[in-house]
């Protein structure tokens, strides 16, 4: 397959050797602190869910189980992927303000002051 | 509920004219493409989080969970577990990092590394099919909404309000661009969560505040399922086929949120990365908390209104929700809700309606008819405008075939679409360097294909009593729900047609990391 036609002259405006600053050492540490809190946090949710859903799908007996009045193990499991979705957007939230905007706004200024 | 359809309109009519008002004044500074397609990316994280509580939070999710939840129990409040829990992967894969490399469509991220005039015509294909299928399930519903809410039952009255419904999108979408759309979801998703909310904590004060009491006068007023209806498979417990189709379902609502290209195109209308999150943020409190407030209503209809009285209601299980509303407050509150359903109808057919004529006027007129020189930018609104107008009477008609039909498989549909052919073509190209222009081919063009196939060869549309056909068995596929087959076959094809392929742009991916990570160079917001 040709790639000729993906290389349009807008492309040129930035100016910037992109893979140079993909090679940096803050870039290179942007991206690993990035993916290594999405990755494991996006298996964890999604494992936690599968659980779930298969315990709902083929676990009645044990999702019917009273644990007190009539509030069972499935609708506290269900709560419990409630708590699970907030309590990871709040980390995820202070990992960024914490460890990812400060670098990237870093190294948005360097790019971006460099170009003008 | 007879009686009270003047009451109904007259609210409903209220909504209307305050928001045409406000759709009227934003769209006084609408003046570029950036403008009318992404609302000048001028709104605020928490606004933009209202907004896409509002495009999310469709009357399906509002008066058909309530409905599940109410006649089926736990199965019901499984929907909308995996409705939020999607919300995790749209925060942490792909929001920031598609604001800072794209413009207005999911077109723009997809193509961006590619040859940009295949993968651009892909990614509308697919953009037009999942709104398109969304578009005509929520028309269709309108229909069934009317003859529930307006007592209106014939066949030509319940046409006639969804080509009022179809006319009233077109002139928002029309005069307000991006910044009216998103203003009328903010109001509705505002009254919707307020409505919602102050429904539940009058049902909670009827039972002492006690959960527990709650269910356990749901159980009492639901003899034929008794107990089942506190634990799981009601609906769908009954053979390992249904069990199946409910594994495959949860598959696709938790992977087809973050492919859903009116919700993606949100995350252009604010001015950063960072407020992108922000929305994303806000609409996961406002949607979870909506769910909850679901899960009460709908064990509070099973209690205060009972199952029997809401099967035998016109609408089915469509009527909890508004029934709920008329035991607690009478005709007046009853009023409110509908008008509130209505509202959500068409706030959100309009982000729908928006969302297509984006993509075909950016991604189709501008970049491959145009080939990225089109000589006015006003051009680019002038065919987003035009579409949104054929777009619009094409859901009308639409709208009324469809009108009676069995049409939840759309809305699965649509999901299962948008979890097959967008979301691995969008991860692959944010985090696979190797990904190319054929493996987005094969993973847009292939999943699309993958999944309308086997919707059509399953029981849904043929073979059974609650088919779209009844009188003829082409159901060769057992499951209603696709993704457990389709989700995975469209990774892989995404994952052959790239190694099957030379292509490999090492210096684009590059830029498009650095700027996907950094913002450098994203859009900004317009100054006016």
């Amino acid at each position: 397959m040709s790639t000729s036609e993906q290389h349009s002259p807008a492309d040129a405006q930035g100016n910037h050797n992109w893979v140079d600053v993909q090679n940096t050492p803050d870039f290179r540490e942007l991206r690993r602190r990035l993916r290594t809190f999405v990755f494991p946090m996006a298996g964890l949710f999604l494992a936690w869910y599968l659980l779930y859903v298969l315990l709902a799908d083929y676990a009645h007996g044990f999702m019917s189980t009273k644990v007190f009045g009539n509030i069972n193990v499935g609708l506290i499991l269900g709560l419990l992927q409630f708590v699970s979705t907030f309590v990871i957007t709040t980390l995820y939230v202070r990992h960024a303000n914490k460890k990812l905007d400060p670098l990237a706004e870093k190294l948005r200024n360097e790019l971006e002051g460099g170009q003008a | 509920m007879n009686g009270n359809a003047l009451l109904n309109i007259g609210i409903f009519g209220i909504f209307v004219a305050a928001t045409l008002v406000v759709v009227i004044r934003a769209s006084r500074n609408t003046k570029t493409a950036a403008d009318y397609l992404a609302a000048g990316r001028s709104f605020t994280g928490p606004q933009n989080g209202v907004a896409i509580a509002g495009d999310y939070l469709s009357a399906a999710s509002f008066l058909g969970i309530a409905g599940a939840i109410a006649l089926n129990g736990y199965d019901g409040f499984l929907y909308s577990i995996g409705f939020l829990v999607a919300w995790l992967i749209a925060l942490l894969l792909v929001a920031e990092l598609l604001r800072n490399t794209g413009k207005y469509t999911m077109g723009d991220v997809l193509s961006f590394r590619m040859r940009q005039r295949p993968v651009r015509a892909a990614a509308a294909t697919s953009t037009m099919a999942v709104s398109f299928f969304y578009l005509l399930a929520q028309m269709a519903g309108a229909g069934g909404l009317v003859a529930l809410l307006l007592n209106i039952t014939g066949k030509f009255g319940q046409a006639i309000v969804i080509a009022v419904v179809g006319a009233l999108m077109i002139a928002y979408v029309l005069i307000g661009g991006m910044k009216g759309t998103t203003w009328v979801q903010i109001i509705k998703a505002v009254l919707l969560i307020v409505g919602a909310g102050v429904m539940t904590l009058w049902v909670l004060a009827k039972f002492g505040l006690n959960l527990s009491s709650l269910l356990g006068s749901a159980v009492e007023n639901a003899p034929k399922a008794g107990e089942k209806l506190l634990g799981p498979g009601l609906q769908y417990g009954a053979t390992g086929t249904s069990k199946l189709d409910f594994l495959s379902l949860a598959l696709a609502l938790v992977l087809g949120t973050a492919g859903l290209p009116h919700i993606l195109m949100r995350f252009y209308t604010v001015p950063t990365a960072k407020e992108a999150r922000r929305s994303v943020v806000w609409a996961i409190w406002l949607i979870g908390l909506f769910y909850l407030f679901t899960l009460v209503l709908g064990y509070g209809a099973a209690a205060l209104v009972g199952p029997d009285k809401i099967r035998a209601a016109p609408g089915g299980a469509n009527s909890a929700a508004p029934l709920l509303a008329e035991a607690l407050g009478g005709p007046l509150l009853l009023g409110l809700i509908a008008a509130v359903a209505f509202a959500t109808i068409l706030a959100v057919v309009a982000g729908l309606t928006i969302t297509a004529s984006a993509s075909f006027a950016h991604d189709i007129y501008a970049n491959i008819i145009k080939k990225g020189e089109a000589e006015d930018k006003d051009a680019e609104v002038k065919v987003a405008r035009r579409t949104a107008i054929v777009i619009g009477i094409v859901s009308i008609l639409g709208g009324i075939a469809a009108n009676g039909q069995n049409i939840a498989f759309l809305v699965a549909l649509a999901f299962a679409v948008a979890a097959s052919a967008n979301l691995p073509t969008i991860l692959y190209s944010l985090f696979w360097k190797r990904f190319n222009t054929s493996g987005a081919l094969w993973s847009i063009y292939g999943g699309l294909v993958v999944t309308i196939t086997l919707i059509v060869l399953s029981p849904a549309v043929s073979g059974k009593p609650t088919s779209m056909f009844k009188n003829v068995d082409f159901a060769l596929f057992p499951l209603s729900n696709p993704g457990i087959v389709s989700i995975p076959v469209a990774f892989l094809l995404g994952y052959l047609g790239t190694v099957l392929s030379k292509e490999n742009d090492k210096a684009k991916y590059a830029e498009m990391e650095v700027r996907a990570l950094t913002g450098v160079g994203a859009e900004k917001a317009t100054v006016h």
